[in-house]
Formats: C-alpha cells, structure tokens, sequence
C-alpha cells in the first residue's frame, strides 16, 4: 500500500476519533444538566428548526450581515461535497475519482468554485469588520482575550481553506495543460482559470509538488478545523440545530412554575392536610431552590451555553447594558459554558463528586448583573439561535432569594407589602376599590 | 361628572348574576395616582358599552409576578393559589386587564396551577368593542395628532399583542408614528423584571430616558402606551426631560374615553 494512502488512513482515523471524544465529553456536560421535556409538538419544533436554524430567518433581522453569514453557511455546506471526494481520493490514491462525470463534474466544482470565492469574501469583510471597523458589540469586555481570537481564528482559518481550494484547482489545471497524465482533463473551472497564469513557467515536478501540498493543507486543514470545534463558538454550526429544535415554545413572557415550590404551596392551600403531621422524610438530596451553578440548571439552558456564537446581538439590544449597567446576556451564557468546561474538567480528573469550591453565581456571575434584568426579552427576541439567557438569570435570582434570603432592601419591602397587603405597595386591601369614588 | 358603575364579584354573586367578563384592575391600577385614572377611563368605557363586567375589589390580590421575577417563586405560588381559588369559586371565565404583566401572568402562569381563563390585554377588548360595533370612536378630538406607541415588552415581545394598540390608536384618525425600536424590537421601559421597585443598578443613563429620548425625536404631541408601569417610567422621562407641556403619556384606554368625551 501506498505511504501516502497510509498516513491519510492515519490522519483520517486520528481526527474523527479525536473529534467523537471531544464532542462525548461536551454531550455529557449537557446531560450534567436537570431534566426537562421538550420532546412534545414535534412537529412546530421541526418547522422552528427548519425556519430559524436551517433557514437562518433570525439572521436576517441585520439583512447584510445576514446575507453575507448565509453565504458562508451555504457555501461551506455545499462546498464539503468536495470533501467526500477528497476523502476518497486519499483513501483510494485516486485523482478526482468522480471526474468521470463529465460536464456534471464540471458544472459541481465550478458552482464551488465560485461559491468558495463568495465565502473568502465574505470572511474578509467579516474580517474588516471586526477588526477595522470595530463593531462596538465584539469589543464589549466578555470578548477580551480568546473569544476574540476564536472569532478571528475561524474567519483566518475559512479564507486559508478557500484560498487553498481554488489555488489547488489552477496548479491542477496548469498540469492539464502540459499533459500529466494523471491529472485527469476537467475542463476549465470559472475562478482558478484567472489563476493559472501565475504557475505557466513551473516545471512538472514542482507543480506536481504544489498540487500535492495544496492538497494535503487542504484536507489537513479541514481535520484540524473539525477538531478545533469543540473548543470555538464555532461549534454552533452543529449544536444550532438541536439547540432550535429544543426552543422554548410558550410565550416568551411565560416562566417556568417550579415544581418543587408547587408541591409546597399545595400542601398548605389542602383543606384536608394535616398540620401537626410529621414532615415526609426527604428522599435523596434536598432540591435546592434555583441555581447557584451550572448542575443545578437544566440540560437546555447548558446546550444554549454550547450554542452560543458570541455574536452579542442579545447585548446589543439589553436595555441594562444598553445604559452603561454591568449585565451582558451574552456574558451570562458564556460564563455558564466557561463554568461547564471547568466542571467536566473536574470531574474528567477527580471523578463525579468533584467540588472545587467555586460557582457560577459570584465566581463568573456577579449579583449586581443579576439585578439590572428588567426581563423584557429583547436577549431571546435577538438570538439567531433560540437562547434563553433570561431563564438563567431567572434561576439564578431565584437562588439568591429563596436560599440565601439575599434582595435588595427595597425588594425585600415589596416582597413584604405582597405577603402582608397583596400589594407591592404598602396600602392596605380594604382600599382597593377606592379609585371608583375618587376623582 | 356621572357615578361609575363598577359592580363587585361578591355583589353580583348576592343577587345570582355573572358577570359576562372580570376586570382585573391590578396593584397599580389600584393604588397608583395615575394608573388610576387609566382605570377609570377603561371603566368608562364599560359602562358606556353597556358590559357586563365586575371587579373582585377588596378581594383582589397582587398576581405574583413581580415577587416571581425578583427571584421569590414561593410568593409567587402563594399569591398564585390564592387568586386562583378566588376565581375559580366565582367560576371565571373570562378576565381583561389593564396591565400587561397582570395580563401575562394570570394568561401564561397560572394554568399549570389551576387557573384556566381566557384572558385578554384592555387594548384586544377593546379592538373586539370596536369590531362587534358596541364601541365606536369619535375621530374629532385627536385628528392628525402625532402619537407615538411605547410597546411594553410584557404585551408586546412577551405575548406578540402588536397590532391591537396600533388600530386603536389609527381609529383615532391620529397620525401613528413609530419608534425605530419598535413591535418586537421595542425597548423596554426598564421598569420590568421587579425593577420598578427598587432603585437602578449602576450605569451611565436610565433606561426611561434612553427611551424617552427616542420617542421625542419623532417630536410626537402624545406618546401612547398600555401598561401603568411604563406610564410612570415614560412620564418620568417627559418630565427628565422638560418636555411635560408639549408632550402628554396617555394609556390607550385613555385616549378613547377621551375621544369619546367620557
């Protein structure tokens, strides 16, 4: 067998492995999550799904960005056909093995060709964007540091793979040319046609060294991507659409009634309970009220974590951070992930009742971004992809003022007013009918 | 000035009637100065339509929410049950209201715990007035008037009521103007989430007046809303501004029974 057909098994084998490991380990850290059952109205979820995650209609509230992310989602979809190929090349030690359709092949790999070229350019300008330009949203402090350099990466990395594509493509072609014979005639493809030219004076030999490292960056290029997903926002690509498919369905102002709480309260609303009986004894661990880490949130809420592209546009639209205060909904998900990770690490390396010590309440999330929510679901109504960062914070609130009796004073005064008048004001019930004689 | 006629659940109850649908007036539309005058106005117009309605009154209770978006779910629950069991003992059918966050509660959360209405916003009721002709509107008194329509988020992205506030305030023959937040981009008020009850968190501007600001530059003569509390955080905003004389907040209610001379 041949050595390059050797390492390309290697190479092949090595990337998926690596690539099903990592994305266990993220599928795991989900299910660390509490459970919750989205699996009803399957079929408003499949249209959600094919409308918002496949048809990217939420994209499409900034039409020119929308457009240009379309055409790099499209384009990079269609264009890793071309990958089955590759893959089979390598695996076969052919060249172009499906070249023997004909005019299709022609047709197929001149429509990636210029779809690859719509895709470079359109990274580039998401490039100038947020480099040149500097849209105020990717400079926000959550994105400091890696998330930064993740967004850069994945763009650098996406014109490097197009680049190298039709780059193979025109030094392929020069060897059509001259007459190698293993380089099957194709015809001529519309954008590494301009190309060519650049390689007319390269001898044989070194165009055919050309050809084949182009062709290997190529592919090695699309593993080690593969491979670098898991740790990238980019991983969005995949997890948008389960992630959509899982949306909350009800309306946007419903919150969750807790259950734990309810079976309470029914408790002391049954005329038939008995008040001098003995508590039930506890089955298990007490369930604490809302979350003060990423365990205690749902496995939804941890796959919105995963999900989330960084691209700010629930900050952007957050009345809180909008004026100046410290909440970022994009920085609630992100945190709630950066925590996740650190907890599977964790317990990757000390086992299941691995406890640092920390959470995500106070060691990522601080309360003063808890408490400048004003709930208005602008976050949810903007993200692309179905989060809910509200829900987080929600929980999180609930946290605070259930378990550690923490509000504000003024809150703890409205909380008072309720219990005691029915009102979140201090007046009393008996006067809730007086504004029908007043004037 | 001619008496309101606002019968109570525990009155009809005594004389064996039932009321065609239940106003639930709510905590600020019980207590708070302005907002009361929005449920005035909204009683008017009941009256004037000839519905069949009642209140609880002293029987009334706070619907929870703002105790279940600070955090308090237990409260929440608490107040939830109570209500419902009111309610239900009256045999509720149908309930409107004139604050979007009574409105979302009572229709979103309170169905999982017993409580099955058919709830709807004043601005719905009163469009279906409208459209049944039990209601109709004088056009004379806000005739080319600029107004400009706040969505609160509990109405509006909360419960996707977009349209109803719109075609009330165009059957005024006002000339409606449009925030380029708006609809299900419409920036809230910031009084949400329990924060109209405590101070703001540190920033560099209030919400209200990042809001205000946008609704003056369409240099409206009324900024409409439906919801008390973004009728405080908006008037607030006009007075932070000086603007109190040329522009007036007004509750969609208001604005009909205005119209209507009520």
């Amino acid at each position: 067998m041949n050595i390059s057909i050797i390492a390309f098994i290697v190479l092949l084998i090595v990337s998926l492995g690596l690539f099903a490991k990592n994305v266990r380990t993220i599928i795991r850290n989900i299910n660390l999550g509490k459970a919750l059952d989205r699996n009803d109205n399957k079929g408003e979820r499949f249209s959600l799904m094919a409308k918002v995650a496949f048809g990217q209609s939420k994209m499409q509230a900034r039409p020119v960005v929308g457009v240009l992310h379309f055409i790099v989602y499209a384009g990079f979809i269609i264009i890793n056909l071309e990958v089955l190929e590759i893959v089979l090349d390598g695996l076969l030690g052919t060249h172009r093995l499906f070249a023997p359709l004909g005019s299709l092949y022609t047709f197929l790999i001149s429509s990636f060709e210029i779809l690859a070229l719509l895709v470079l350019i359109a990274c580039v300008i998401f490039l100038i964007r947020r480099n040149v330009l500097r849209i105020k949203r990717f400079f926000n402090l959550e994105m400091d540091g890696w998330p930064r350099t993740d967004a850069n990466l994945i763009l650098i990395t996406e014109v490097l793979l197009m680049s190298a594509f039709i780059l193979m493509n025109a030094v392929d072609a020069q060897l059509q040319n001259i007459g190698n014979s293993h380089y099957t005639n194709v015809g001529d493809f519309p954008i590494s046609n301009l190309l060519v030219g650049m390689f007319s004076n390269a001898s044989e030999n070194s165009l055919v060294m050309m050809e084949r490292g182009l062709w290997w960056f190529h592919i090695i290029g699309i593993f080690a991507f593969l491979n670098y997903l898991p740790y990238s926002k980019h991983f969005h690509i995949l997890l948008a659409f389960p992630n959509v498919f899982y949306s909350k369905l009800t309306a946007k102002g419903q919150l969750t009634n807790m259950e734990a709480v309810k079976k309470e309260v029914e408790l002391m609303f049954d005329p038939n309970a008995d008040p001098y009986a003995a508590a039930p004894e506890p089955v298990g661990e007490p369930e604490r009220f809302g979350a003060k880490d990423v365990t205690d949130l749902t496995w939804k809420q941890l796959m919105d974590a995963y999900t989330c592209t960084e691209c700010g546009r629930c900050t952007d639209v957050c009345p809180a951070n909008i004026t100046g205060k410290a909440l970022s909904p994009r920085k609630i998900l992100m945190d709630t992930r950066d925590r996740l990770v650190e907890v599977g690490k964790g317990i990757d390396k000390n086992g299941k009742d691995f406890n640092d010590g920390k959470s995500l309440l106070r060691d990522y999330i601080t309360e003063e971004e808890l408490l400048a929510c004003t709930s208005c679901n602008a976050c949810t109504e903007a993200c692309p992809v179905n989060n809910d960062p509200l829900s987080v914070i929600v929980d999180l609130r609930r946290f605070l003022i259930m378990e550690e009796s923490k509000a504000p004073a003024e809150w703890t005064g409205m909380l008072t007013n309720i219990e005691n008048n029915g009102a979140p004001w201090q007046f009393a019930q008996a006067d809730r009918l007086k504004w029908k004689d007043e004037n | 000035m001619s008496e309101l006629k606002v019968p109570t659940m525990a009155e009809l109850m005594a004389s064996g009637q039932q009321p065609d649908v239940l106003f639930w007036v709510g905590c600020a539309g019980s207590f708070d100065d302005r907002a009361k005058k929005i449920t005035r106005a909204f009683v008017k117009i009941l009256n004037k339509a000839g519905i069949n309605f009642a209140v609880l009154g002293t029987e009334e209770s706070c619907t929870g929410d703002p105790a279940k978006r600070a955090g308090n779910e237990f409260l929440f629950q608490m107040q939830a049950m109570g209500n419902i069991q009111i309610l239900n003992t009256y045999e509720i059918k149908s309930i409107v209201t004139t604050c979007p966050h009574c409105f979302n509660t009572l229709k979103n959360e309170y169905p999982e715990l017993g409580g099955n209405y058919e709830v709807k916003h004043h601005s719905e009721f009163l469009q279906e007035l409208i459209n049944d002709g039990k209601l109709t509107i004088e056009g004379g008194t806000f005739k080319g008037k600029k107004i400009t329509f706040h969505d609160p988020c509990y109405l509006g992205r909360a419960n996707d009521v977009y349209e109803a506030p719109r075609l009330l305030i165009e059957k005024l023959d006002a000339e409606l103007v449009e925030m380029k937040r708006c609809k299900s981009n419409g920036l809230c008020c910031g009084a949400g989430g329990a924060q109209m009850f405590k101070e703001t968190e540190k920033g560099d501007k209030e919400i209200n007046v990042e809001r205000t600001e946008e609704a003056l530059e369409l240099k409206p003569e009324i900024i409409a809303t439906g919801c008390p509390f973004c009728m405080t955080m908006m008037t607030d905003g006009i007075k932070t501004k000086d603007k109190e004389v040329d522009v007036k907040v007004y509750d969609l209610a208001e604005l009909i029974a205005e119209a209507n001379d009520l």
